[in-house]
């Protein structure tokens, strides 16, 4: 790692360290709640991916693979494949591809749920955005080692 | 129905797992397939022997209102009949003769989706899946030319059989949908009673034109012939099936079946009554000047096709029955001649009928069935062959125009068909013994089924030729008609013209043959030709396509970022400024009256960082006030009350920054080499791309052709959509599609991305390691 990449800051790293977590639990709500608040799959991905990218700049590359524990071309795979499977049932219901699916659920703690195929879509955009973003930024990135 | 022209792709699916299974048993099981079909066939035969047809529907894309249908009359059923029968021996001769190959379950794969291409081809009662149909009959085709792929040859007549059959498809395509828009239907049950409407229509000749295009080139008529002979790189069952008996003859069964339709004419007599006929000449005449086995046989095939396009052109009664005889002749006699020649290559190593002579003693069965068959291509008496050469003869001299030219190149060509038949049927088996590359024995019966029953069924129609007559050649006529033919078959007409010629035609085509080489070194000087034939025109068309396309990727994928740039920029602002102009009624009238101070100063801030951003002596600085650009643009969506959309630009422009910072380090310092007036050029260009950009929004809200569907959204997101995030909804739901699409598009970008820096990566390392 060329010196240049790492800023070497002791507070950013500790911080870093701190923030990952939150950001990536932050991007989350960001997904889960995007069908009725401001979020949703791409935005919540690109908190994702910032917060890798703010790790890598906190410490190095190889950290924020480790970290990533995914490689993001298989997230890019992955995305893709959530992203056509959502389409599916509808067919199944003998209705047009990608109409979605609804599913009401009353659980005990939680209350009312509702599950559907557009959750699913979502997470499969998520999955795609932190993939194409961290694909570029890392290969960048490791391009200048 | 569906399942028995189903059948073939389901069977070609499975038929690797069959292979490896049965081993070298796997020819005669899946040979079982077209044995089946050809049984169902058969018990159609009492409906439409009398003229009947059966017309089965299934729905396939009822928006665009075309149907899986078939149509089952004596055309269709004789073409079904002969796919699944040759079909049979051919898989079965096929497990045998490329036992032990690799590809074998391949093989069978594309050969069995044929078939089922080919039955479709000639069952299909729409339009549209004809032409489905009929493309895949080409592809299979150029897979299997291109069997042998590791052949440099073989690769390129695949291509070359392709191209042809290709270019005349997209015309037939053409020319089908104009078939159907002026006769009303896709169904051809329909077309085909409704021909005045077409014969009469501005567009007949259009039409005509395409769908025979089409036909010309499938069918290999002069001058698209020259794929076919090339086409014999592919292996011999393959030659035998596809190139002979089968799917060169889709357009002479196309011709036949638009004959109700669009024959009758003059332009109909002339185009294929006269190419027909040249290309029956110019095929026989190429056949006797060739000595390669497979070369001789494909060269008299294009004679076959030739002749029964000039048959289905002239067109009265005996002209169709000739053709439909004809047919059902050529199957069976080049079927098996076919499968001979295969036998030759395989047990004696033989290629070219130099090399042969006197293997009688060592293939006596082969020997027998094959001048048996030869009996027939020559049309001795009491073959098949005969029965349809009498007819034929009969047609031309009673030909409604042009009988002189159309009998005097029949003639000719019938005795060059005699001598043909003397190569192929006295030449390897008679005569002194000459030394084989292999040494010679019987070939196994899988190899030798097909050509002894096909050669015994030519004997067989011809001492009774009332077997086939009424129950479908017959039918088939009348179907070709378009009404009844009331023409028979029969082996003895007594002694009249058609006789005469017939032994005329024999006598000199024997002289022929024992005059061969005197022949072919007198014609010698006819080779000059080849350099200026079709084929050197269709090498020249596709050298000029490549070095137009290597022209114009050289001017437009330059790979400088900057003219890719330029170029869209200058024609986006070019094509919206002339339709804007076209279209001066649109009145612009910017209303500022609202506007709120904080506004005005964000798009003041705006403007003054994209100024700084294009006049900054430092490169980090411009990425920097772009950011501000950025930003400036997502406080005005937050303003606008369009916060996803401004959460977004926020993140986006970040993540920018991020990666202009990354990317930052590998450029070179910021040098202002671009002189003065390239920089002004730019601004130009920069500034008319906005004020055009300015006046096409404010020309497209003044204008407000249909409601606004934002409406629909709001109203519908929650109760049908169950979500208040109405761009969400839209995103994920209402228009998931699109959003597909675009995740597409990104991981496409995103691995594009990658691979240009993985690529680059690697160039640099072992540059470096090269230099070390």
């Amino acid at each position: 790692m060329s010196p240049q990449f790492t800023l070497q800051s002791l507070i950013l790293r500790t911080t870093a360290h701190f923030l990952l977590p939150l950001l990536l639990v932050f991007s989350v709500f960001l997904l889960l709640r995007g069908h009725d608040e401001p979020g949703g799959g791409f935005i919540a991905g690109l908190v994702a991916a910032s917060a890798v990218a703010l790790y890598m700049f906190a410490l190095d590359i190889h950290s924020a693979k480790r970290v990533l524990r995914f490689e993001p071309r298989d997230l890019l795979g992955w995305g893709l494949l959530f992203g056509v499977i959502s389409g599916v049932p509808a067919v199944f219901m003998g209705q047009p591809f990608f109409t979605s699916q609804w599913l009401e659920l009353t659980l005990p703690v939680l209350g009312e749920l509702k599950v559907g195929t557009p959750l699913l879509f979502d997470i499969g955009v998520y999955l795609v955005v932190i993939g194409g973003v961290l694909l570029i930024l890392l290969s960048l990135a490791e391009a200048e080692d | 129905m569906l399942l028995a022209v189903l059948s073939g792709f389901l069977l070609a699916v499975a038929a690797p797992w069959v292979h490896r299974a049965l081993g070298r048993h796997s020819g005669w099981v899946l040979a079982l397939l077209p044995a089946s079909l050809f049984i169902y066939f058969a018990t159609f035969l009492p409906q439409i022997s009398g003229g009947g047809q059966v017309v089965i529907e299934y729905p396939w894309i009822p928006g665009l209102d075309i149907q899986l249908s078939f149509l089952v009359d004596g055309l269709s059923l004789l073409f079904a009949l002969i796919v699944s029968g040759i079909g049979f021996f051919v898989v079965s001769y096929a497990g045998r003769y490329l036992e032990g190959e690799r590809d074998l379950g391949r093989f069978y794969v594309l050969i069995l989706a044929f078939m089922g291409s080919m039955l479709g081809l000639v069952l299909s009662s729409n339009l549209i899946s004809l032409f489905v149909f009929w493309e895949l009959t080409s592809i299979t085709s150029y897979l299997l030319i291109g069997y042998h792929h590791e052949e440099a040859k073989s690769r390129k007549a695949a291509l070359q059989g392709l191209f042809v059959t290709v270019a005349g498809g997209l015309a037939l395509l053409t020319g089908l949908i104009m078939m159907a828009m002026v006769g009303g239907s896709y169904e051809l049950h329909e077309l085909l009673t409704s021909g005045d409407i077409f014969r009469e229509h501005d567009w007949y000749l259009a039409i005509l034109l395409l769908v025979l295009l089409g036909c010309f080139t499938k069918s290999a008529q002069y001058p698209f012939h020259f794929w076919l002979p090339n086409a014999m790189a592919a292996p011999t069952p393959v030659s035998a099936y596809l190139h002979s008996a089968t799917m060169v003859k889709a357009g002479v069964y196309l011709m036949a079946r638009l004959n109700p339709s669009l024959g009758g004419t003059e332009a109909w007599l002339l185009l294929l009554g006269l190419l027909g006929a040249v290309t029956m000449f110019v095929g026989v005449f190429m056949s006797v000047r060739s000595t390669g086995i497979k070369q001789v046989l494909a060269y008299s095939t294009v004679m076959a096709l030739g002749t029964l396009t000039m048959l289905i052109g002239v067109g009265t009664e005996t002209a169709l029955m000739a053709a439909m005889a004809f047919l059902l002749a050529h199957s069976l006699y080049k079927g098996a001649l076919f499968l001979v020649a295969g036998i030759l290559d395989h047990e004696a190593g033989c290629k070219d009928f130099l090399q042969t002579g006197g293997l009688r003693s060592a293939l006596p069965i082969t020997a027998a069935f094959a001048s048996l068959a030869a009996l027939s291509l020559a049309g001795v008496i009491p073959m098949f062959g005969f029965v349809a050469k009498e007819l034929l003869f009969e047609a031309v001299l009673e030909a409604p125009a042009l009988a002189g030219i159309l009998t005097f190149l029949a003639v000719v060509s019938a005795i060059m068909v005699v001598a043909v038949a003397a190569i192929v049927g006295i030449r390897p088996w008679y005569g002194p013994r000459v030394d084989t590359p292999k040494a010679p024995h019987e070939a196994p019966p899988a190899l030798l089924a097909g050509p002894v029953v096909l050669a015994s069924l030519s004997l067989l129609f011809g001492l009774g030729a009332g077997l086939v007559d009424q129950g479908i050649i017959a039918a088939a006529a009348g179907a070709v008609h378009g009404a009844p033919v009331s023409v028979y078959l029969s082996l003895w007409h007594g002694f009249n013209l058609p006789l005469l010629l017939s032994v005329l035609t024999l006598a000199l085509g024997l002289t022929l043959y024992f005059n061969w080489d005197r022949f072919r070194d007198s014609t010698r000087f006819l080779e000059v030709l080849n350099r200026y034939g079709p084929e050197v025109a269709y090498e020249k068309s596709m050298a000029g396509m490549v070095w137009l396309s290597e022209w114009q990727t050289r001017v437009l994928q330059n790979g400088y970022l900057r003219y890719y740039l330029l170029t869209i920029l200058i024609s986006t602002v070019a094509l919206v400024t002339v339709t804007l102009m076209t279209h001066a009624d649109i009145l612009i009238a910017p209303d500022l009256s609202d506007v709120m101070v904080h506004e005005a100063f964000i798009v003041a801030v705006l403007l003054l960082a994209a100024l700084v951003s294009v006049t900054t002596r430092s490169r980090l600085g411009a990425v920097a006030s772009l950011g501000v650009v950025g930003f400036c643009v997502a406080l005005i969506y937050v303003l606008f009350s369009a916060a996803d959309v401004g959460i977004t630009q926020v993140l986006v422009e970040t993540l920018t920054v991020i990666m202009l910072v990354l990317v930052l380090f590998r450029l070179p310092g910021f040098l202002g080499l671009t002189p003065t007036v390239l920089r002004v050029r730019d601004a130009v260009i920069a500034l008319s791309v906005g004020l055009m950009m300015t006046v096409l929004i404010l020309a497209a809200s003044a204008v407000q052709y249909a409601d606004s569907i934002s409406a629909y959204f709001i109203q519908e997101s929650q109760p049908s959509g169950y979500g208040r995030n109405i761009v969400n909804v839209i995103l994920v739901d209402f228009r998931a599609l699109d959003t597909l699409g675009e995740i597409v598009v990104l991981a496409l970008a995103a691995v594009g991305v990658y691979a240009m820096i993985k690529f680059r990566a690697e160039d640099n390392n072992s540059s470096t390691t090269l230099e070390k």
